[in-house]
């Protein structure tokens, strides 16, 4: 029995995706005057990486030397393919999107002199009001409504399909613009909130065409406590981390370059015993309540009991990659398609290295506003709207449905080959160009399976697709990390440990059977060959 | 992740299962059951969304454990995660309000006990 056509609707911006990104995008494309759907796989509101936990904002008082010192930091660490202008934009718009925040009634914390201090926002109450405003805005909200394709035609993109999984019913929105939002991809890794992150809108955009950019900057993974899903490595500030044997093997540091080293060893615990008053204690319980709760409903004293840690893969969404953006209003190389947030290649602000939780969060509220405005404008300005061109669905992967073949997807098989390529430290942390060589040769052995028939059942389809993206990005993943012969940012080859000067480009994949790759100049390169040559 | 629903409590208004971000819930003859346990992400959304603090999420991400509701409420776990965020009826403050989070490196910087 085929599946029932629930909602059909002609809009002028859709946008997927619910997170912060897709939640701003909605608002400003509404608040230009366009008519607006945003689609979420789950609800806006809950869903995504921010909503359960909170996020640091990238925020610096407006004083020329503060802000170009940051820049100029950030160019180089993130190996000099970040772009200043860009990073100029995002601290001076940044600021305009969280006084929003504030009027909406968001309470943020005052200094001594009662000046607000928007840097931090904690998750639920943030996507509260996000919901609220977007609500308010007009958008129609379709929650529960994972899009599964896009919908295109000569002239582009323009519109997408999908399931709603409480009803199983599909639903189809014709858009003269789409805002893609749908995150970064984490390959459910159990980090928190993230395994709603699994590259079906990458790929979405892949299949109609769409470049990706900085796939090879993947190699992000962040300290949790073993048995949970908190992801917080700011605690580590205040630990202690010890090794089976209970000997001290670090003390303070946030950032534990080793910790990887070590847990290839064995176990490795930490305790928060370096906050050792009570008034310590309570100002660590009170910036991260959510790292706390579920440590203290296992029991355990974070401050003065040794938890496991364990590492959790970060995949795209700390790492920088994603839909390569080929203008201000954040449009794609697809006309029509807008990219926002974590689905859109960060590095024009984090360059080569992670976006943290601070340069993401900073970025999601600026790229969605940025394209929310564009979609609206492109929207607004065609002749005809959506519903009179000629689209037709455009995914090609994880969705035949009604087929000959007689092998029905293994969903759970193919998501743990996926995982068992991109997981281990031992293949992504400490990659070598062979390990990473015959990785990609068995993840391209997954294509195949791509084409297994998929059931009538919705919860089959979309998890389908979730499985089609990860074996995507994993593969963009890897083909551009080959690609990229040095080590740099978030990428690193023991074949290659120095950074080469001559590869100050990024590089750009696209294409879902074969991939092709290309080079992208970037503006600041020539910086990075004078200050070598001033080292040398 | 999800272990309990506590029959008493739940009034059957499945909010959880329109706000659960990975679909984890059904409503069947108007009971709210837990359809994928192995789908949650231990996000703890739905018990800060649940009007009747009917939901307990564990702690524990990869595997599943038993919880009994008596020693649940015993211990004051039912409904304690939005009672943090701030968002049970009555409650005087807001998780947000309370946040001391601009101030974490400025206190972490004077505040660390140094190197020995």
């Amino acid at each position: 029995m085929a599946p029932k056509m629930g909602i059909q609707l002609t809009t002028d911006v859709l946008v997927l995706g619910g997170g912060p990104a897709g939640a701003w995008a909605a608002w400003r494309a509404a608040s230009k005057g366009a008519r607006v759907v945003l689609a979420d796989k789950g609800f806006l509101g809950s869903s995504g990486a921010t909503a359960p936990g909170g996020t640091t904002l990238l925020v610096i008082p407006p004083v020329a030397e503060l802000r170009e010192d940051a820049v100029q930091s950030r160019l180089n660490a993130g190996g000099y393919l970040s772009e200043n202008a860009w990073i100029h934009r995002v601290l001076d718009e940044v600021e305009t999107y969280l006084e929003k925040v504030g009027e909406w009634g968001y309470p943020f914390p005052k200094d001594d002199k009662g000046n607000p201090l928007r840097t931090h926002l904690h998750g639920p109450e943030y996507m509260k009001q996000m919901r609220r405003a977007v609500r308010q805005a007009g958008v129609r909200i379709l929650d529960q409504s994972p899009a599964l394709e896009l919908l295109h035609d000569g002239n582009g993109v323009g519109g997408a399909r999908g399931v709603n999984r409480l009803t199983g019913q599909e639903w189809e929105v014709r858009s003269n613009a789409v805002v893609l939002a749908t995150g970064g991809c984490a390959f459910l890794s159990n980090g928190l909130g993230c395994n709603v992150l699994t590259g079906e809108g990458l790929l979405m955009a892949a299949e109609t065409g769409a470049e990706l950019s900085g796939m090879e900057f993947s190699r992000q993974y962040a300290p949790s406590a073993a048995f949970g899903s908190v992801t917080r490595g700011r605690m580590l500030a205040w630990s202690t981390l010890y090794d089976q044997e209970g000997r001290v093997i670090g003390r303070g540091d946030r950032a534990f370059g080793s910790l990887q080293q070590h847990l290839l060893k064995g176990p490795v615990y930490a305790s928060i015993n370096l906050a050792d008053t009570d008034e310590k204690r309570r100002f660590l319980r009170h910036a991260h309540p959510i790292f706390f709760m579920p440590l203290e409903r296992a029991g355990i004293d974070p401050f003065r009991d040794k938890f496991p840690l364990t590492l959790r893969y970060e995949g795209t969404m700390r790492g920088t990659g994603g839909l390569r953006l080929t203008g201000n209003d954040c449009r794609t190389s697809v006309p029509g398609l807008y990219a926002a947030g974590d689905a859109a290649s960060r590095e024009k602000v984090t360059g080569a290295i992670s976006g943290g939780g601070a340069y993401n969060a900073s970025w999601a509220i600026c790229s969605g506003n940025w394209a929310g405005e564009g979609a609206a404008e492109y929207a607004l300005s065609q002749s005809g709207d959506a519903g009179k061109r000629d689209l037709t669905p455009a995914g090609r992967y994880g969705l035949v449905q009604h087929s000959d073949a007689d092998r029905l997807m293994d969903v759970p098989q193919i998501i743990s080959a996926v995982q068992r390529e991109v997981f281990p430290l031992s293949i992504n942390f400490f990659r070598s160009e062979t390990v990473i060589r015959a990785s990609l040769d068995r993840l391209h052995g997954l294509v195949p399976f791509l084409h297994d028939s998929v059931s009538d059942d919705h919860r089959h389809r979309v998890r389908a697709r979730e499985a089609a993206g990860m074996v995507a990005t994993a593969r963009w993943m890897y083909s551009a990390a080959l690609a990229r012969k040095e080590s740099r940012g978030l990428h690193a080859f023991a074949e290659y440990p120095q950074l080469d000067p001559r590869q100050t480009h990024r590089l750009l994949v696209s294409g879902v059977d074969r991939i092709h790759i290309r080079a992208e100049k970037v503006p600041h390169a020539s910086e990075l060959t004078r200050e070598e040559g001033m080292v040398l | 992740m999800i272990e309990l629903v506590s029959v008493e409590r739940c009034i059957g208004c499945s909010i959880c299962v329109k706000v659960c971000p990975t679909n984890v819930f059904d409503m069947q003859d108007g009971q709210l059951v837990i359809a994928r346990q192995e789908d949650c992400q231990t996000c703890f959304m739905c018990e800060a969304y649940c009007p009747v603090d009917a939901l307990y999420v564990a702690p524990y991400a990869d595997r599943s454990v038993e919880v009994s509701e008596e020693a649940l409420l015993h211990q004051g776990m039912l409904g304690s995660w939005r009672a943090e965020i701030g968002w049970t009826t009555g409650s005087e403050t807001t998780m947000a309000a309370r946040d001391t989070t601009p101030f974490f490196e400025q206190f972490t910087k004077t505040q660390r006990p140094k190197e020995s």
